[in-house]
């Protein structure tokens, strides 16, 4: 049994102008300590899917799934106080902005040693080592006088620091992060990536990591799955998709990279998301895709086998076979 | 935060000096002579007439009026009134507690009703009680309050008959003032009754007072706890699994207070006008009905000293109220 699995997830927005569906269809499945990377632009449905899972999205927000499973337990299906003992202590997340993720009103020894006495139950003296001991361990200088500080009185690294000592506070088995380096600088970005890494390792947690940054997929994940438009387009272990990628999206993300530039002028993607007006009948990437044709404008393409990374192609064998290029 | 403090207080002193002016002129401006209202219907002789514009200073410059006036609040004398002769400053501390009372307890009212009125509206946006509350609380807002005032004691005092109509404490109850609070007296006195007779006394007067800034802070309240519901630090308390009531009382609450504790300082200020017409309309013998006396017999240094003594009240608050930001929010206190 993975450690969470998630099968056919909906999310669809109330706007003013109808139902906006964010999230199409998304499988998901993540082993015990096993590291996932969601990439894809912005809008893609990374963000809320997870979200989705957590139970964070705002009322606007319908959720739909066959399964959304964690350790066997239907979250969907428990009543919010049940769900509640599980969000925040054993499924934990962090977010993209430190800086505005940290209540301002409260020190942040306040904020990390309240997930203690909630979950953990421990008494003050306990909170208080422990909290100590979790600001060493995500390498945060003098924890002690730290604990005392508000959230404006640190910089983002440190922040970050802090979301991610929260977010461990219980030992989860699985921790979600949502594009944790984005907001910050490249060379504390390294380190937030290291310190995450270090954290699976030492305790065994699943983690997702939603990024944009195909290159610290490269470095860090193990599996990954692209998404495009709220769909899963392709999935597969982060050596073979570097390798062979199966759908035209992929290959499209891995040739904007800078470090596979061939030429002086980097490839870009033409073209934008699809929002919720310009949504098109067929498959969701065909108005950017080099290789569409009129199937893939009227048709909308399903999922193949794992063998060609569960791509959501039309013409992922005439690839695979080199017949497209 | 000494430093602030004093800067503050030094911002005080055009203020001030911009009160004492127009009040000062103010009065001076409105038709009438106080010499006449105080001879009555009997008149006096032109002789007389004379003396007493001579006595109270009227045959000087104006400006040299204002500057006699100014030079004696500095030294802490606001002049005797006209008409009891006795001084402006003594009477208003013999009366203010009346219009304290009353304020503290319509603030009271208005805060205790209104914060959670706003939180449970935001949290429950769109629904029947966040409809029914808005929609009632603009009416509260719109409502002029003489009127307000009338038809409760129309309904509570003059048809049910649960409250009396005016006065302070039933006149079967004398006991000696010690603190000027009627609440705090009467239970010192050990009289049975009378603290009862006290509270049901300030049950409507405290309604009307405290209606408007009951309706301006939930509304505000639910529109601050509305923008802070959006945070992510708020994403993240949920992300955490601390119970809504937690998260909605505890960390959104305390964001959502900054702009709440603005309007309720500047309330402070609404509220001492509206309780010019409330005590006037409950017979309340505070410092609203003596101004309002004190207006229509010109008596010009009451005028003057109780609108200088409210605006001062009202700067306290309102300093009070930069303190507070300080307190509630640390980003805001000075490194």
């Amino acid at each position: 049994m993975s450690l969470l699995e998630i099968r056919n997830l909906t999310v669809e927005f109330a706007t003013a102008s109808g139902q906006f569906r964010a999230v199409d269809g998304v499988d998901l499945s993540v082993d015990k300590g096993e590291l996932m990377a969601i990439v894809g632009e912005s809008g893609s449905g990374k963000s809320v899917s997870m979200l989705a899972l957590m139970g964070l999205l705002p009322w606007t927000a319908t959720i739909t799934a066959d399964q959304l499973s964690f350790e066997g337990i239907d979250l969907t299906k428990i009543s919010a106080r049940e769900r509640r003992k599980i969000i925040g202590k054993d499924i934990a997340m962090i977010f993209q902005e430190p800086m505005s993720s940290l209540n301002p009103c409260f020190t942040v020894g306040f904020q990390i040693k309240e997930a203690l006495r909630i979950h953990l139950g421990l008494n003050r003296k306990d909170r208080h080592q422990r909290a100590i001991e979790l600001f060493d361990q995500v390498g945060i200088p003098a924890p002690e006088s730290r604990l005392k500080t508000f959230p404006h009185q640190m910089s983002g690294g440190m922040n970050q620091r802090v979301m991610i000592a929260m977010a461990i506070a219980c030992t989860p088995k699985l921790l979600i992060a949502d594009e944790p380096t984005t907001a910050l600088d490249v060379t504390i970005q390294a380190q937030i990536l290291d310190l995450l890494l270090r954290l699976r390792d030492e305790q065994g947690m699943g983690l997702v990591l939603i990024t944009h940054d195909m290159g610290v997929v490269a470095e860090t994940a193990e599996r990954v799955q692209v998404q495009y438009a709220g769909q899963k387009v392709e999935e597969q272990p982060v050596a073979d998709l570097f390798r062979t990628p199966r759908h035209p999206y992929t290959t499209a993300l891995l040739n904007a990279l800078p470090e596979r530039a061939t030429s002086k002028m980097l490839p870009t993607i033409p073209g934008v998301v699809p929002g919720q007006f310009d949504r098109p009948k067929g498959c969701l990437f065909s108005p950017r895709c080099q290789h569409a044709n009129d199937i893939c404008r009227s048709l909308p393409p399903t999922p193949h086998s794992a063998q060609f990374g569960k791509a959501r192609c039309h013409h992922v064998e005439q690839i695979t076979a080199g017949e497209l290029a | 935060m000494f430093g602030y403090f004093l800067t503050r207080l030094g911002m005080f002193i055009p203020t001030f000096l911009g009160v004492t002016l127009i009040s000062f002129m103010f009065i001076r401006v409105l038709p009438g002579d106080p010499i006449i209202v105080m001879a009555g219907e009997r008149g006096m002789t032109e002789e007389r007439y004379q003396e007493l514009v001579e006595k109270l200073g009227f045959d000087k410059p104006v400006l040299q009026q204002y500057w006699d006036y100014l030079t004696g609040v500095m030294q802490g004398d606001l002049g005797e009134s006209f008409v009891t002769k006795k001084p402006v400053w003594d009477e208003f501390f013999a009366l203010f507690p009346a219009t304290m009372e009353l304020s503290i307890c319509a603030m009271i009212f208005a805060v205790a009703l209104g914060l959670p009125a706003g939180v449970i509206a935001a949290v429950n946006r769109g629904k029947f009680f966040d409809r029914a509350l808005m929609s009632s609380a603009l009416v509260g807002y719109s409502m002029p309050i003489f009127w307000w005032a009338l038809l409760l004691i129309i309904v509570f005092s003059g048809n049910l008959g649960w409250t009396p109509v005016s006065g302070r404490i039933d006149l079967l109850y004398y006991f000696p003032d010690v603190t000027g609070f009627m609440l705090i007296d009467s239970l010192l006195s050990g009289q049975e009754g009378a603290f009862k007779s006290a509270v049901r006394h300030l049950i409507l007067p405290t309604i009307v007072l405290g209606t408007i800034p009951l309706a301006v802070i939930a509304r505000q309240t639910r529109s601050a706890m509305l923008e802070v519901l959006g945070e992510d630090y708020i994403r993240t308390a949920r992300a955490k699994g601390l119970s809504p009531s937690r998260i909605n009382g505890l960390h959104a609450l305390r964001n959502a207070l900054i702009p709440v504790i603005t309007v309720i300082g500047l309330s402070v200020g609404t509220l001492l006008a509206g309780a010019i017409l409330t005590e006037t309309i409950f017979s309340w013998p505070g410092i609203g009905k003596w101004m309002v006396d004190s207006i229509f017999r010109r008596d010009y240094p009451v005028v003057q000293g109780g609108l200088l003594m409210i605006a001062v009240i009202v700067m306290l608050v309102n300093l009070l109220v930069d303190v507070l930001y300080g307190v509630i929010n640390p980003k805001i206190r000075r490194r």
